[in-house]
């Protein structure tokens, strides 16, 4: 049964002290899905993925990550995932092709590997000629979507973004998400976090957290009717304000 | 081991292409030893001496030149009258005045001769000096003048200096500067290296590789193993060449006391790492927390035994104390490990309990 999943949770947890930072989620994710983890600043989002990627120990609950343990074999894990955080994850002093070999090295790939992966990337992405640049000079949109490509250079089952576009100008975002439906296509499940609710139309499912909670999770079609809301906007603020009001 | 050359490069790209650390790393060290070496010495020469030389004649003009002649004093004023006398040292025209009574020929032909020394006592230790040294020329003149008039039966003290006879304190400072240096280099660097993943946010594209913590701890901290050898190397070359500060020891072996005190700085710095999120934090923690001490309490400016008691137990807890202790008899004394043992095992013992602590501090801090 889990033969087609990447990601089973059940309850998963995590508390620092009386804080709930996370409160029991569960959820699956099919395997080449773009899985939409949505949910306001401070709802959890970034403490779950980093439990899912074996940054944080989770409190209580269990997690199963490309067939993997999260507590037994985070090792297995580790090389089997791809992962872009909020911040910028490409080291700034060093160029184009130094990153390249950089990760490519630290997940064990063979030099030749290296090699015609971090070609055809730059080639993709059109940098020829920007290869030997330091990427700090970059553009921020360039930069991101570098990170994306260099984030499953080693083709992980799973790559976990964690708000990859935020501050990225609308065409930009636009060519990103061109780039994540490339990936799943190649069969990498997609799990991506972001603030940009028009962007969470793009994705499979989604699921949103309030307060640590998970509220729900659908195709975004299903979650506009069942609340009978026009977008995907409408949605979240419904469910946001309703986590609010109980909060008082 | 692919993963871990691929993460060493990295970390010397860092290395090499910030202006701050090669400043730190390479401009530092020269600095320091030109600093220790040429400025602050304890060596005086050619200090400002006034004379009120209230007796006249040839007699006393002779004691005057005598002074002068020396290295260690300038005259740069003939003083009249006890009122101009105050007024030098308020103008800041000598460091110290010598007074010669109007009687003093006389006097001396019957054995009663005095001479008085005033010294700027506002920098006690440079006063202590200048009368030392300007009593030391008064009683060679005098042994010199009373031979033929009188026999002066005394005792004759012959001083040696042994280690460093020409008493040059450089010698001193050579190893001074090689303890702070590394230790400056070691943990400053690795902490903020450390710290500045951390503040980058790249910390946890790390974590999230398959390279191990443990791997990108001894990654970080490799690099800075062999410059920090590389740097020791180059200071004692620098005061060779320089200085002529010879290593009368095994260079080899103070090679390898080197690396045991740089893996000693370099645990201090990812403990450093640990507790600070910020790389000016984990600067300030360096710089007061490890720094001061090393220069203040390690014996390298003020004798640990001239200490009180209580400052003198917390020395012991300072890696620098004893790794200075180790570096001076190598270099200066020249002996081998069978003289320094005590003071290694200390030092590797502190390295070990840090290294642990180290490992659960960074442990703690993964959850």
């Amino acid at each position: 049964m889990s033969d087609n999943l990447a990601i089973i949770a059940t309850d998963l947890t995590k508390k620092f002290g009386d804080f709930v930072a996370v409160d029991a989620i569960t959820f699956e994710v099919k395997k080449g899905e773009i899985f939409g983890f949505l949910g306001a600043n401070g709802a959890g989002k970034t403490t779950a993925i980093k439990m899912l990627c074996g940054l944080s120990r989770p409190t209580s609950g269990q997690a199963i990550i490309s067939g993997f343990d999260i507590y037994s074999q985070s090792e297995l894990i580790k090389k089997n995932i791809g992962y872009m955080s909020q911040h910028f994850s490409l080291y700034q002093d060093m160029t184009i092709r130094e990153n390249i070999r950089f990760y490519g090295g630290i997940y064990g790939l063979k030099s030749k590997d290296i090699k015609t992966r971090g070609s055809k990337l730059i080639q993709e992405l059109e940098l020829e000629d920007y290869a030997d640049r330091f990427v700090g000079e970059l553009p921020l949109g360039w930069k991101q979507k570098l990170a994306f490509s260099i984030a499953i250079i080693h083709n992980p089952g799973i790559v976990f973004l964690d708000e990859p576009t935020s501050g990225v100008d609308p065409i930009t975002r636009r060519q990103f998400w061109n780039m994540i439906y490339k990936a799943a296509a190649r069969g990498i499940t997609v799990f991506v976090t972001t603030h940009y609710l028009e962007e969470a139309e793009y994705c499979n499912r989604v699921s949103i957290m309030v307060d640590g909670e998970m509220r729900d999770f659908d195709t975004p079609r299903e979650l506009m009717k069942k609340y009978n809301k026009p977008t995907m906007n409408d949605v979240f603020l419904h469910m946001a304000v309703r986590s609010k009001r109980k909060g008082d | 081991m692919k993963e871990f050359i691929a993460f060493i490069k990295k970390e010397f790209y860092h290395i090499f292409r910030d202006r701050r650390t090669l400043l730190v790393l390479f401009g530092m060290p020269l600095a320091q030893l030109l600093l220790f070496g040429y400025a602050i010495t304890t060596e005086v020469t050619n200090a400002d001496l006034a004379v009120y030389n209230q007796s006249s004649g040839q007699f006393t003009n002779q004691l005057v030149d005598k002074l002068v002649s020396s290295d260690f004093f300038n005259l740069t004023e003939n003083v009249h009258s006890k009122d101009e006398m105050m007024d030098v040292f308020r103008k800041s025209k000598a460091k110290i005045i010598v007074v010669i009574p109007p009687d003093f020929e006389q006097k001396f032909n019957r054995r009663e001769a005095q001479i008085q020394l005033i010294a700027d006592g506002s920098d006690p230790n440079l006063a202590s000096i200048l009368t030392n040294s300007a009593t030391g020329i008064i009683m060679t003149w005098m042994k010199g003048h009373a031979g033929n008039a009188m026999q002066i039966e005394t005792i004759n003290n012959e001083v040696r200096w042994h280690y460093n006879p020409e008493l040059k304190s450089v010698s001193m400072f050579v190893p001074g500067v090689i303890t702070i240096i590394l230790m400056l280099v070691s943990a400053m660097l690795s902490s903020i290296s450390i710290t500045r993943e951390k503040e980058l946010g790249t910390i946890e594209i790390l974590y999230v590789s398959p390279l191990k913590p443990v791997t990108i701890i001894i990654g970080k901290l490799v690099p800075f193993i062999i410059l920090s050898i590389f740097n020791a190397a180059f200071i004692l070359l620098m005061a060779y060449i320089i200085f002529s500060v010879p290593v009368n020891g095994s260079i080899m072996l103070l090679l390898l006391e080197s690396l045991l005190f740089i893996i000693t700085a370099l645990s201090l710095g990812v403990l450093i790492s640990t507790v600070s999120e910020t790389q000016q934090t984990a600067l300030m923690l360096s710089l007061f927390g490890l720094m001061l001490p090393t220069i203040l309490l390690s014996g390298f400016i003020f004798p640990i035994s001239s200490m009180p008691l209580p400052l003198q137990i917390i020395s012991n807890v300072i890696p620098a104390k004893w790794f200075l202790i180790i570096i001076k008899d190598i270099m200066l004394k020249g002996v081998g490990i069978m003289y320094v043992w005590k003071e290694t095992l200390v030092l590797v013992g502190m390295t070990i309990g840090l290294i642990g602590l180290s490992i659960k501090k960074y442990n703690i801090r993964l959850q």
